[in-house]
């Protein structure tokens, strides 16, 4: 038997795959939450994300690598329009960021504006003009064990690792990534060394919002391509805990997001495996699993708050501070 | 001219009041222009809402019946974002609530209706804690974020109702029939089982309101009255000043988070009694009463007796939502009025907290400033 068909590499290339979406709103999440701001809206940008991503690939015309391109980018504008709603009321207007942010997802969320204009766009029930496939890269895609994983993904897991790179790059080796860190951690200071606390903040809720929309874009357009009204079920807060786990560390947010992947692909792979369990305990691992690596994080190294930016959740008012 | 932000001294009694009904108002406008862009004609949408939900006869009383788990999830998160915690599995809390008080309903099937019905508070008000606790125990005795756990049980409470009744051959599961093994649905109540209703100007009013405003005035009397609200207010202040005044700030995060599932539970119990009679997974999980409670607290401004008013109002305009439902009345506008209204809620609480002043032309610079220096300064 080949290597590449045994439950290991299909568990692994699966978790992968489902873990893409995770990671982009984990990254999403996390730059945000580098800046002090946190953002449950989430899953409603998620979910937004995917709507208008699906819609756009059924209305752009031409090949479909254009329709699928045009769709992301839409996708990750969309949802950072509704990130920019977040970025308002508590960047400038200083509301509370866990209210507002469920506010977004209440707005934007399963029966809200994304589920919405689902509705008024009927997109409902049509299968995708196109979807993301697997691209084989190199020619390596039938590479033992490497192969499946690494190279026969589709384009935007392609991206994912790159994004992943970048970040890690940003937040330690630029200039503006150690700023971020400055205002995230101590936005006096970096108020009194001439940064831009606010600026800095709206930038990255709004590029938190892209990235989450990219990642419910994911979902319209390669997980389960069309739409369904709540079809993210959950991965937003998922992507939230996993900002969490992965003491706000992307690197450590792409290990964490194979491990939820995993957790997501599995009850499909045992029932392919004649595994009789019901379809509701396979449903609510990953919900199940969360909880528990919380538990688990927050015991063993969250008592020392490793990683968490210090001004999380509090506003910055100048006069005040 | 410049704009400055000042945090208000004092704040003028009206204020309070004016922001939620500002922002309803503006929700309506806003909510008005996605209609005019997606193609729909705002006004006779909102007519209809509004005749549906309140004027139209009848729509009060369907109106109250929504209202009732609303008010009540709506309390479970208000009495616990009093305290800083952040209770948003109101809706898991209520699922669970209804599977408790279903069971009680059809184990008791054949005692008498007060009974029945007593007993399917007390098993909804105790499966609601139950579930409501478990976040509790794991944020009190692990630190662990309340906000994701109970977020993520609301999600595996919603696979469990599923599974009661799509997947297993559960006790709550009507296996009597051909056609009820085909097509899966829970087991009916016995009418005895059925909530009272009492007749009030022409108005129904169903038994679960009227102990969702009991809720709300014990939710009031024990925040304002009792040892545990004061303690609950200093925890919600300042967790730090709690513990070194020696409030043992874990078992009363525990205790609140089981009283706000009790209360959500209590709202699945009177879904049951009041309105459906049976396990409805899917019905109840289209309801979102629990995400839709969250609104309704944050709008009451986590006041218990505001919560009662705020939650016919919404509950009007989901109940309407659900018999409008269809091409012309697209789902999802329930909740995106509700997220814009909550939006300008939060916004509007600035203006309670602080002031807004426009600094025209500052008065001590030079009046006839040379237009060539300002132009240089700018």
């Amino acid at each position: 038997m080949n290597v590449n068909g045994t439950v290991l590499i299909v568990v692994l290339a699966s978790a992968i795959f489902y873990g893409t979406p995770l990671l982009f709103a984990a990254v999403g999440e996390l730059l945000a939450e580098r800046s002090g701001v946190l953002n449950l809206g989430v899953e409603g940008m998620m979910l937004i994300g995917a709507v208008t991503g699906f819609w756009t690939v059924q209305h752009v015309g031409g090949p479909g690598w254009v329709g699928l391109t045009t769709a992301v980018c839409v996708a990750a504008l969309a949802a950072s329009a509704a990130s920019s709603i977040h970025a308002i009321l508590v960047i400038s207007l200083r509301a509370n960021q866990i209210v507002s942010g469920l506010a977004l997802t209440i707005f934007a969320g399963a029966s809200g504006l994304s589920s919405y204009l689902g509705a008024v766009g009927r997109l409902g029930g049509h299968p995708a003009l196109h979807e993301l496939k697997a691209i084989d890269l190199f020619g390596l895609g039938d590479a033992p064990v490497v192969g499946p994983l690494l190279f026969h993904q589709n384009a935007l897991v392609y991206v994912s690792w790159a994004l992943v790179a970048v970040t890690v790059f940003y937040l330690t080796r630029t200039r503006p990534g150690l700023h971020l860190r400055a205002v995230g951690e101590s936005p006096a200071t970096a108020d009194a060394m001439g940064i831009s606390v606010a600026g800095y903040r709206y930038a990255h809720t709004l590029i938190g919002g892209a990235l989450a929309g990219v990642g419910g874009a994911f979902f319209s357009l390669a997980i389960t391509p069309g739409w369904l009204d709540g079809m993210t079920s959950g991965a937003g807060w998922i992507a939230i805990a996993l900002v969490i786990f992965a003491f706000w560390r992307p690197e450590l947010a792409l290990g964490g997001a194979y491990l939820f992947g995993a957790f997501s692909s599995l009850g499909f792979i045992l029932q392919a495996h004649q595994v009789h369990l019901p379809p509701e305990v396979f449903a609510s691992l990953p919900y199940l699993m969360t909880i528990v690596v919380l538990v688990f994080v927050s015991t063993s190294w969250g008592k020392r708050r490793l990683g968490a930016p210090a001004a999380l959740g509090v506003p910055y008012i100048r006069e005040e501070r | 001219m410049s704009l400055r932000i000042e945090r208000r001294l004092s704040v003028p009694g009206w204020l309070p009041v004016a922001v939620p009904v500002g922002s309803v108002i503006a929700a309506f406008v806003f909510s008005g222009l996605i209609l005019v862009l997606t193609g729909h004609d705002p006004v006779a949408t909102d007519r209809r809402l509004l005749e549906r939900g309140f004027f139209a006869s009848g729509a009060i009383s369907g109106t109250l019946v929504t209202a009732t788990p609303l008010l009540l999830t709506a309390l479970a998160a208000a009495a616990a974002f009093r305290m800083q915690v952040w209770n948003i599995g109101a809706e898991g809390q209520l699922y669970l609530g209804a599977v408790g008080a279903s069971g009680a309903g059809i184990a008791l099937h054949a005692l008498p209706g007060p009974l029945i019905i007593a007993a399917m508070v007390v098993a909804g008000i105790l499966a609601g804690a139950a579930w409501g606790a478990i976040p509790g125990i794991l944020r009190a005795a692990f630190r662990t974020n309340e906000i994701i756990t109970s977020l993520m049980l609301n999600y595996v409470a919603g696979l469990f109702i599923t599974y009661l009744i799509y997947d297993s051959h559960s006790y709550w599961r009507d296996l009597s029939t051909f056609t009820a093994r085909v097509f899966p649905q829970g087991k009916y109540l016995a009418d005895a089982a059925s909530w009272p209703r009492f007749d009030l100007l022409g108005m129904m009013i169903p038994f679960g309101f009227l102990l969702g405003i009991l809720a709300a005035a014990l939710v009031w009397l024990t925040a304002t009255a009792t040892r545990f609200g004061f303690e609950m207010r200093v925890i919600g202040d300042s967790p730090n000043a709690a513990r070194y005044a020696g409030m043992r700030v874990r078992r009363r995060i525990v205790t609140v988070m089981a009283m706000a599932g009790g209360l959500a539970g209590l709202g699945g119990a009177s879904e049951v009694g009041d309105f459906r009679h049976v396990l409805d997974p899917r019905g109840i999980q289209q309801a979102g009463f629990g995400y839709a409670g969250i609104v309704v607290a944050a709008l009451a401004r986590l006041n218990p007796f505001a919560v009662i008013v705020v939650a016919v109002l919404l509950g009007g305009l989901a109940n309407a939502g659900y018999s409008l439902q269809g091409p012309d009345f697209p789902a999802g506008l329930v909740g995106t009025l509700q997220g814009l209204i909550l939006f300008f809620a939060l916004g509007g609480e600035m203006l309670v907290r602080y002031r807004i002043r426009w600094r025209g032309p500052q008065t001590a610079a030079p009046a006839p400033a040379p237009v060539a220096v300002a132009e240089a300064g700018s």
